[in-house]
């Protein structure tokens, strides 16, 4: 099996799946009708991505895993989501903030990954993009009407934006396979997205009137599977049925 | 208007509607007409926005990645459905904050189905088959009505309805297909879902209190009785092709009807139901409320943004 990039993979799927699972608790339960649909449909879309990455993955492996068991039958510790991913949904500006911060990293990603000399996976980066560039614009227009709404909406924003702000430096750290699918001209070099990251990101906070935080104290640890007391829980909910009805067909 | 100028425009009216002819937000109508439309459109509305609950229940432990993704999709066609009925409701005068205030003060109902709750995944299934199934029933006949804009939107929910049907039918093949263990929780969906999807098609003929109205403006073009033994007619053989039994000791073919005859429904329980205290009412409109209160300063904000920016435009 080609490991590295099986494990490559992996990283990029997971950013999705856990993402995709966040989105997916809000349907019913948001601020209005609009935004039910509007989560939901990204939720659809992050599924819909890892579906593609990891059927890929599956055949990979070679070794009768499915799409199912690679995305629902893994441990805690071998999950590689970024931690900003699995932050919880403790008010829509966090909701908003988080996926912000990673849509824009999210479309940067792809835009590299479509010249991957992997044709699978440049493949599924031009299917996404037009996706995720729906993404960008869904949560950049809500930080701004957050930003640029009310005193209270001001408030609520900055502070998800503050609270979330630490696990951004962690979407720019190279990971073992990261560095051999590099040399390989499979993968992309995070390293390279960053500055246009925080350029992005910064237009958009300004635009909405919103403070850049100022931190230099960063969280990592979710590519090498050490994440934060949240993800374990969502993890429950994600593998309740494969975990409690092995080996079955649904 | 003189009494007279009104019987003769109330006379005009009934005769479109008797050739078939669409009502437009625009025409005149009478007052009945509207409220009696309003509170039905908005009821079919509500049910949507509360129905994305006990399946919304399922999105983030559904069993594979195919099966999270078509949930996905079905609860956000419900949602779909709830915008354009809500619209289609809107045109009649009545806006879209009214008609929540009147579901969360519990003036407005929603379909009694919504307060059961989901407890296992076979539930996701016996809610597309027969849920979705018996919404067909109520609504394809809506699809010619006499209101131009639920008629229309009617078409287009009905259309996903049935691929919501199909898409529930086929979770029940699969688990009664499927393990001991998938059978076994598909048969005790059914049982627990059987009934209370008869209910759904209303009360008897005897106990209806609108159907000779509403049948007058094609808001009901068969009474509640002919819909039930449709539905069961229909669905009776499904349950057979795949194995699992409908729960109900006395439901027998009658060759001379060439319809199914079946037992008595528990009018008591649907009563219960509809007056607020069925197993899930409480936590439903809680969780209705719930949203809408956490939201209202997301919504404010909103509005403050938009307005905001419509007065930089001015200003350009
Ligand atoms: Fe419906
Ligand atoms: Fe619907
Ligand atoms: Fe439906």
């Amino acid at each position: 099996m080609k490991e590295h990039l099986y494990n490559y993979i992996l990283g990029i799927a997971d950013n999705s799946l856990i993402l995709g699972q966040r989105m997916g608790e809000l349907c019913g339960h948001g601020p209005s009708l609009e935004t039910d649909i509007a989560c939901t449909n990204i939720s659809l879309d992050l599924f819909g991505q890892v579906r593609s990455y990891f059927q890929y993955a599956a055949k990979l492996a070679g070794d009768g895993r499915t799409e199912d068991d690679i995305a629902m039958l893994r441990k805690e510790r071998e999950y590689v989501n970024v931690l900003l991913a699995e932050q919880p949904n403790t008010n829509f500006a966090y909701t908003i903030g988080r996926q912000f911060l990673f849509d824009i990293y999210h479309l940067l990603y792809l835009t590299e990954l479509q010249k991957s000399k992997d044709l699978t996976l440049s493949a599924i980066a031009k299917k996404c993009i037009k996706e995720v560039s729906y993404h960008v614009r869904f949560s950049s227009d809500w930080v701004k009407r957050l930003g640029d709404g009310t005193e209270e909406s001001k408030q609520k924003m900055q502070e998800a934006v503050d609270d979330l702000w630490v696990y951004t430096d962690e979407l720019f750290h190279q990971t073992e396979a990261d560095k051999v699918m590099i040399t390989e001209e499979v993968g992309v070099d995070v390293t390279k997205l960053k500055e246009e990251y925080y350029t992005r990101v910064s237009e958009i906070l300004e635009e909405a009137g919103l403070n850049i935080p100022e931190s230099k104290w960063f969280q990592k640890g979710g590519k090498q599977g050490i994440h934060t007391e949240h993800l374990g829980y969502l993890l429950a909910d994600l593998q309740y049925m494969q975990r409690t009805y092995p080996n079955m067909e649904w | 208007m003189s009494e007279e100028q009104i019987m003769s425009l109330e006379k005009y009216f009934e005769e479109r509607i008797a050739r078939d002819e669409k009502i437009e937000p625009k025409d005149w109508m009478p007052e009945k007409y509207r409220q009696t439309h309003i509170r039905q459109m908005s009821q079919h509305a509500h049910s949507e926005v509360v129905g994305m609950l006990p399946e919304g229940n399922w999105i983030t432990r559904a069993p594979s990645l195919r099966r999270k993704v078509a949930l996905l999709a079905k609860v956000q066609d419900e949602a779909g459905h709830g915008l354009y009925l809500y619209s289609a409701t809107e045109t009649l005068g009545v806006s879209r904050e009214e008609l929540y205030e009147q579901l969360h003060t519990g003036k407005a109902k929603y379909s009694s189905i919504f307060n059961y709750p989901t407890l296992t995944w076979a539930d996701i299934g016996a809610i597309g088959w027969l849920v979705d199934g018996a919404a067909i029933i109520n609504q394809v006949p809506l699809c010619n009505t006499s209101y131009g804009p639920y008629a229309r939107a009617m078409i287009r929910v009905c259309k996903e309805e049935s691929f919501h049907q199909r898409q529930g039918y086929e979770i029940m093949i699969k688990l009664a297909n499927g393990t001991p263990e998938q059978k076994e929780m598909a048969q005790d969906a059914l049982n627990r879902w059987w009934w209370p999807s008869l209910m759904m098609l209303g009360p008897t003929d005897d106990k209806s209190v609108h159907t000779e109205q509403s049948m007058k403006w094609k808001l009901k073009r068969k009474t509640n009785d002919e819909l039930r033994q449709q539905f069961i007619d229909q669905t009776v053989p499904q349950a057979d092709l795949i194995g699992l039994k409908i729960p109900d000791p006395d439901l027998k073919w009658n060759e001379e009807r060439g319809s199914y005859d079946f037992g008595g429904i528990d009018w008591d329980e649907f009563w219960q139901v509809v007056k607020g205290h069925g197993p899930m009412n409480k936590e439903r409109m809680k969780a209705r409320v719930g949203a809408w209160e956490r939201g209202a300063w997301v919504r404010d904000a909103a509005m403050a943004y938009a307005e905001k920016k419509e007065k930089r435009k001015q200003a350009v």
